[in-house]
């Protein structure tokens, strides 16, 4: 499929002289979904406003279903619904009415039939008329939602769109997503949950420190981080790993005091029952187990220091 | 052009303005019916003729000025600072509309709710004193080109200002100054010689004159001047507003 937004070597200096972007280059296919994932101050809304002309970039350049963001703006931002991460809308206005100016902001006749769909997709139409402030976080969300796609966007930006937002939520969010997709928009949406990428991205991209680190198929990812390790912890000592042990592929740690074992938490079985019954069979007492998961701050953190995945202990009970 | 645009940031604009029309009304009415107690009637009456006219009536062209002025300074600055503050901008920033699309809405509405005030005044005024316009083609070019200039100047400063405080400051420290030294009250040749030469460094002396010769038909400056001097001014401020857009400064930095 063809790039519908193409990002060249992109670069944005604030202000103060702070770098927030580093040269980003990426290519989003028509209809996928990406999801953006950084730790705070990555440089992620930076990005997206970039994208969205809400700042200008200092260098690079921005492709929009090959419509040159700065040159041609018009075509360019025609094509984009924006999220923004942050609730930002007028207190006094009403919920229809602020629907409505977005899509006349963006040029197109009134259109009162598609709003009303818009607004029952987002389970907003009870609140049609109630004025901003008088809505819960929740249901500002979905304005900042139903705004952004009043304009029928071809392409959707997301800006942690689930941030702060209740279990429930968060799946309508995820249908919603979906639905958008089945009609062939494209979306990119940051999030600081994994499972939310795990939910419902195609692509993955992890941005630090202004920089683009990865951008990788999400199953290719999932895989690497789906990696979890189970210590078992002897009451005694051992030289080397007993021979009837030799299938579950162990380490040796801790001077011989713990066995190693990794297994992947996505496959069907993960070999710590066997494993748990051979070591008893071995003749080895077992003083403790614990597991250890990579979790995303470490692939964060691995990615930027250059280091390879790193483990953390997470959780004590295996079996 | 796209109208739709223009047309949507205009009709929001002054749906602000609808939710406060009580208070868009009443203040303008109120504050000139006490100017008109003051100076109309109880200083006034003191006061001789000024170049043949009657003081009450003598005010009033600079008192519509006065109001116009501030009222276009505060709607405009306050109606692009509002969504910065808010930071619903986003929406403006990101939107297919370039710069004279976003002045043509937001300074459009500004200047027509000072347009509005600007008339209420002169209604009210007209109920206190007789009020004969000798040139009204031109009372009505000077006001709607006030309104309009001031405007642009009002959105200068809203975009401008980072906070509430600088928002009040350039209207209360350069432009109240200016506008009650700029001959609202009195005719500069009322002005020792000194003063009368620095009069004419205050752009506002040229609205006030210009606009009191189409009431009485005399003026401190030549009318030409005054046009000359409102059409210089207004051309300034769209080429500041441009070279905001074009570089981003305090919106897209
Ligand atoms: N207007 C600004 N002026 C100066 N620096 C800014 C500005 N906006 C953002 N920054 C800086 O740029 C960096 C990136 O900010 P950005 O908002 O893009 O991060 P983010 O990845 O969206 O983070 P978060 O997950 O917290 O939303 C931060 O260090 C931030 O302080
Ligand atoms: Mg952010």
């Amino acid at each position: 499929m063809a790039a519908i937004l193409s990002i060249h070597e992109l670069r944005k200096t604030y202000e103060g002289g702070f770098q927030a972007l580093k040269g980003v280059s990426l290519d989003i296919e028509e209809g996928e979904i990406l999801a953006l994932l950084g730790p705070n101050g990555a440089g992620k809304t930076t990005l997206i406003s970039t994208i969205c002309g809400i700042t200008n970039g200092t260098s690079g350049s921005v492709s929009v279903g090959g419509f040159d963001n700065v040159t041609h703006f018009r075509r360019a931002r025609a094509l984009i619904g924006l999220v923004p991460q942050e609730i930002t809308l007028e207190p006094f206005t009403g919920v229809l009415d602020t629907v409505t100016f977005s899509r006349g902001l963006f040029g197109k006749p009134a259109n009162p039939a598609l709003v009303e769909e818009i607004l029952r997709k987002l389970s907003l139409w009870e609140k049609r008329d109630s004025r901003i402030m008088d809505l819960s976080g929740g249901m500002k969300r979905r304005v900042l939602i139903a705004k952004a796609l009043a304009h029928e966007p071809r392409i959707l930006f997301l800006d942690e769109p689930t941030a702060g937002v209740d279990v429930e939520l968060r799946k309508d969010m995820w249908e919603i997503v979906q639905e958008l997709k089945a009609d062939g928009v494209t979306i990119i949406l940051t999030t600081h949950y994994i499972e939310e990428a795990e939910a419902i991205a195609d692509r993955v991209g992890v941005i630090a420190n202004g920089e683009l680190l990865l951008v990788e198929e999400k199953d290719q990812l999932m895989a690497r981080m789906g990696q979890k390790q189970l210590e078992v912890q002897l009451s005694a000592p051992v030289s080397a790993i007993p021979e009837s042990l030799a299938q579950h592929s162990l380490q040796l740690v801790n001077d011989g005091k713990a066995l190693l074992y990794s297994y992947d938490t996505r496959a069907e079985r993960t070999g710590i029952t066997t494993l748990l019954n051979d070591v008893a069979q071995a003749g080895l007492v077992l003083a403790d187990v614990q597991t250890r998961e990579s979790s995303l701050e470490d692939i964060f953190v691995g990615l930027v220091s250059g280091e390879k995945l790193r483990t953390e202990s997470v959780s004590g009970d295996a079996a | 052009m796209n109208w739709t645009a223009v047309a949507t940031i205009y009709r929001a604009e002054m749906a602000r303005f609808w939710r406060t029309f009580l208070q868009s009304f009443i203040s303008p009415v109120l504050s000139t019916s006490l100017y008109f107690v003051v100076f109309g009637s109880a200083i006034g009456s003191r006061i001789q003729e000024v170049d043949g006219v009657e003081y009450g009536a003598f005010i009033v062209p600079g008192l519509v000025m006065l109001s116009v002025i501030t009222q276009s300074i505060s709607n405009a600055s306050f109606g692009i600072f509002f969504p910065k503050f808010i930071g619903n901008i986003y929406e403006i920033l990101s939107a297919p509309i370039n710069f004279l699309e976003v002045v043509a809405g937001f300074v459009g509405a500004a200047a027509t709710k000072s347009l509005f005030i600007g008339t209420v005044i002169l209604c009210t005024a007209s109920l206190f004193v007789d009020l004969a316009v000798q040139h009204p083609l031109a009372m009505v070019a000077f006001l709607v080109l006030t309104c309009l200039s001031f405007s642009l100047m009002g959105f200068i400063i809203g975009i401008w200002a980072r906070n509430f405080e600088q928002l009040q400051l350039v209207p209360l420290l350069v432009v109240t100054p200016l506008v009650f030294l700029g001959g609202s009250f009195y005719s500069i040749s009322m002005l020792p010689p000194f003063w009368q030469t620095i009069t004419h460094f205050n752009p506002v002396v040229y609205l006030v004159s210009g606009f009191r010769w189409a009431f009485f038909g005399q003026a401190d400056v030549p009318v030409l001047l005054s046009l000359c001097a409102i059409g210089g001014f207004t051309l300034a401020c769209m080429g500041v507003i441009w070279w905001i857009f074009k570089t981003g400064w305090r919106i897209r930095a």
